[in-house]
């Protein structure tokens, strides 16, 4: 059980033995998506035929990576879908927080547990919920004025509305988890010495918030970037790089595919990595 | 007289600060959440009777009982994902006692990151990893080769037990997570103590482990329970056409056969689904909703 307790040492090893193969059962997937996006094979398929970077930046007939166009542009709307979300998601999920851990009205305990209702609903449902209701205001436009509204039709703005119809629940959680520990005597101390409301907000409040609007940023972003079954009720015609792979991995695969993939697991490495080095306080 | 003019803008200033600081999430909860799925409601009890012409009526519900397809797929997609929540459990209660309770300092940091990376990376690319594992000419079927277990290649995707591995493997991050922490706020010396007065292992589980860590056992499942049952990637894609998952019949009907009516009482039905469950576990485990997806 715990190290303090006798263990007899056969049930070490088998303790020992487990979490490797915990961790193992972790990471295969991602090692076997890596080390086939190198295979110098048509096909993501052993046996092993050589080492490329064909699927990186071929062209021709092995197209790569950084020559398919529709994939790129797959990624750049994924960048432009998740950013899109994450500004929206910060700035609701920071009033939100003010809302719940600076004022008092009546219903606020149920405002406050709808506010986490987006969590418990599969995400499928919250597309064909958008959907439908954008498509009825969107006949309704039509019928009454005469107007053709684009942006309810399937497409870019509409994903970006439900993703973040679940995603500003996150963020919410963040930063008012960290609101409420903030020491509201700093802020009358601000007053006392002078400053206005905006001054105070500013130089004391949000930047005690900095770390968890950082975090609630990165959260968001990824969430998106990542997001498939609200997205995939709600997309047009231009998919952002999740359903793209979908699509493709329907088809059949091509190791350009593990090369995108290989492509985030680093971007996000990477973002993990900077997060984790800065001291969180 | 004076006090009450001197306090009266205030309290309307402060009115619209309040109001000011509402809006933002009325508009979100009512336009993103609430209104469309009172829309969602009443498409799903309508039925059109003639080229945009429509009433009200439960065809859709009776539809949904009268075809065994509709509501077999529904119980399995139940039945499969609470197997998934408690094989994922099983999975990852051993994990995540080796990262709370054993190991030590850096080794324990390292472990608890390591648990988190894979969940960096979306989805999509973990269920490409496994369709290049375990389809016919994959890596899994050609090893067993190798190592002559299986004479020729076997097709180990589209099966059950595939969309098992994947639907379990999605989820650990979140049942490892809320365990660890669950178990690090339990104090070593009750188990050594329930030691020195004679328990065994499983009566310490039983007794001490279990009943102190079932907050986080039940919001980890619950959220495994909810991500599982809602999935659309995994199972369409490791289990093919056989998979008969529910998310696929509301995508069919809404987006193929542009059937919105049918799609939205499916919809509805599997939103009852997941609540019910939801509220069950919480129920039996004596939890609130809002303490359970703070924790989460």
């Amino acid at each position: 059980m715990i190290p303090s307790l006798p263990r007899p040492p056969l049930s070490r090893y088998a303790t020992a033995a487990y979490v490797a193969a915990f961790f193992a059962f972790l990471f295969l997937p991602l090692v076997v998506v890596a080390v086939f996006a190198f295979n110098d094979a048509n096909y993501p398929a052993p046996p092993w035929r050589g080492f490329t970077f064909d699927w990186f930046v071929g062209s021709g007939q092995r197209r790569g990576l950084f020559a398919d166009a529709p994939l790129l542009a797959s990624v750049a709307t994924s960048i432009v879908v998740a950013g899109w979300v994450t500004v929206l998601s910060v700035a609701f999920g920071t009033v939100n927080a003010f809302l719940l851990e600076r004022t008092e009205f009546r219903g606020k305990s149920a405002l406050s547990l709808l506010m986490l209702a987006p969590l418990v609903i599969p995400g499928v449902i919250l597309g064909i919920s958008i959907l439908a209701f954008a498509s009825r205001l969107a006949q309704f436009a039509d019928d009454w004025w005469g107007l053709e509204l684009d942006f309810l039709r399937p497409g870019l703005p509409l994903v970006v509305a439900g993703q973040f119809s679940y995603i500003v629940s996150i963020a919410t959680l963040t930063i008012a988890a960290r609101l409420k520990r903030f020491d509201i005597t700093l802020e009358d101390a601000a007053f006392n010495l002078g400053a206005s409301r905006a001054a105070a907000l500013w130089t004391v409040t949000l930047p005690y918030l900095r770390p968890a609007l950082i975090g609630a940023a990165a959260i968001s972003f990824l969430m998106s970037f990542e997001n498939f079954n609200t997205t995939l009720m709600l997309v047009g015609s231009d998919p952002p790089l999740t359903i793209m792979m979908y699509g493709r991995m329907r088809e059949g695969a091509s190791p350009v595919l593990n090369a995108v993939s290989l492509f985030l697991m680093v971007a996000s490495a990477a973002i993990a990595l900077v997060l984790m080095r800065r001291p969180a306080r | 007289m004076a006090d009450r003019t001197a306090a009266d803008p205030a309290a309307s200033r402060k009115r619209l600060a309040l109001l000011l600081l509402m809006a933002p999430a009325l508009v979100w909860l009512v336009g993103l959440v609430v209104l469309p799925h009172v829309e969602l409601a009443v498409l799903s009890l309508r039925a059109r009777v003639a080229p945009r012409v429509y009433e009200w009526s439960f065809d859709q519900y009776r539809t949904f009982v009268d075809e065994p397809l509709y509501w077999r797929t529904f119980v399995r997609t139940a039945a499969m994902s609470i197997l998934a929540t408690a094989c994922t459990l099983a999975i990852a209660f051993p994990a995540a006692w080796y990262i709370a309770k054993i190991a030590r300092g850096r080794a324990k940091t390292v472990l608890f990151v390591l648990c988190l990376i894979p969940f960096w990376v979306s989805e999509t690319v973990r269920t490409l990893g496994w369709m290049i594992l375990l389809r016919e000419s994959g890596v899994v079927p050609r090893l067993l080769v190798d190592l002559a277990i299986t004479p020729v290649p076997v097709e180990l995707l589209y099966r059950d037990a595939t969309i098992l591995v994947g639907l379990v493997y999605t989820s650990l991050l979140f049942m490892v997570v809320p365990l660890v922490s669950a178990l690090e706020s339990l104090d070593d010396s009750l188990i050594e103590a329930a030691y020195d007065l004679g328990g065994n292992g499983w009566s310490i589980l039983r007794h001490i482990v279990v009943p102190h860590a079932a907050p986080g056992i039940a919001a980890g499942a619950i959220v495994v329970f909810m991500l599982t049952l809602g999935n659309y990637l995994t199972p369409t894609l490791l289990g093919g056409k056989n998979s008969l998952w529910f998310t696929e019949q509301i995508y069919a009907q809404f987006i193929t056969r542009f059937n919105w009516e049918q799609g939205a009482a499916f919809g509805f039905l599997l939103l009852f689904l997941s609540t019910a469950i939801v509220w069950a576990g919480l129920e039996l485990t004596g939890q609130r909703f809002g303490d359970v997806m703070r924790r989460a």
